[in-house]
């Protein structure tokens, strides 16, 4: 009971922020919004026993993306803060009336499909509910998935690290000053 | 009691407000704002996916691969939308349309 209303609470701050982020105009209220919501998100990963996933969304989404957004917004200079902040413009354009209804057709298109989905789920999925197989809450989630990380994973895991230092190099490069060119 | 939909109904709204985040906003910095709701929405399914997979962990371990390509898409972006601007002198991406200096 308490754990569904709990649930319910996570899933409409995430929603309701997100819908204010949108709707907002000043990019900098809208970037602080993003905080609300990517906690409310690592609220909704515990409920599927996921608490690493949680944790790691906190550390790197909230410590490193948004501070990384903040700061470039902050740090750049005031014609590109005065530029973003007229950028939204009225309700009533023509992008923003072609985006909802794109948006709401997608959106009812995968609710209808994940509904009627949910009717016949596949195999794995009931079998593994039969048998217990389940993540239960009492699984010691990071202790497995370092073992999965450098046993089953380890290919993924190598080449998501070079991934990383390719990135790392870009954005230094990309970023550099021109001048002493 | 949580089921598999519930993951699924909230992790479409977010997506779909991620979507029109990048289709509406005429602002470069809001667009991959958009693009990082979406790619958090498809985290929520790989973590309710996983939460029956205890055999192999996939949902659970791609979840954080998807969270390590998430935080470089965005170093890489915001660095391509500064030099954008210092380009062009905007970051309106309708404004942005040539590809010679």
């Amino acid at each position: 009971m308490i754990e569904s209303f709990l649930f319910y609470a996570f899933a409409g701050v995430a929603i309701l922020s997100a819908l204010l982020l949108v709707h907002i105009r000043n990019t900098a209220r809208a970037l602080f919004l993003l905080f609300v919501v990517l906690f409310a998100m690592a609220g909704l990963y515990l409920f599927a026993l996921a608490d690493f996933i949680a944790i790691t969304q906190i550390l790197i989404y909230v410590g490193g993306v948004l501070i990384l957004l903040i700061f470039a917004f902050m740090l750049s200079n005031k014609e590109l803060l005065a530029d973003l902040q007229s950028t939204s413009g009225r309700f009533i354009s023509l992008p923003n009336w072609q985006a909802l209804v794109l948006v709401i057709a997608f959106l009812s298109l995968m609710v209808y499909s994940y509904l009627s989905w949910s009717q016949q789920m596949p195999q794995w999925i009931a079998q593994s509910e039969a048998k217990g197989k389940m993540i239960l809450p009492t699984d010691n989630n990071i202790k497995v998935l370092g073992f999965k990380f450098m046993t089953q994973y380890v290919l993924p895991f190598e080449i998501i690290s070079v991934f990383l230092m390719m990135t790392l190099i870009g954005a230094a490069h990309l970023s550099r000053k021109e001048s002493n060119k | 009691m949580i089921t598999l939909t519930h993951f699924l109904v909230v992790s479409a709204c977010i997506f779909c407000i991620g979507l029109y985040a990048v289709l509406a906003k005429r602002n470069a910095i809001m667009i991959l704002v958009g693009i990082e709701l979406m790619i958090n929405a498809a985290i929520l399914n790989f973590v309710a996916f996983g939460k029956y997979d205890k055999l192999n962990y996939g949902g659970q371990v791609f979840a954080l691969f998807a969270i390590v390509l998430a935080a470089a898409a965005v170093a890489v972006g915001l660095a391509l939308i500064l030099n954008v601007y210092r380009h062009f002198k905007t970051i309106n991406p309708e404004h942005i349309h040539e590809l010679k200096d």
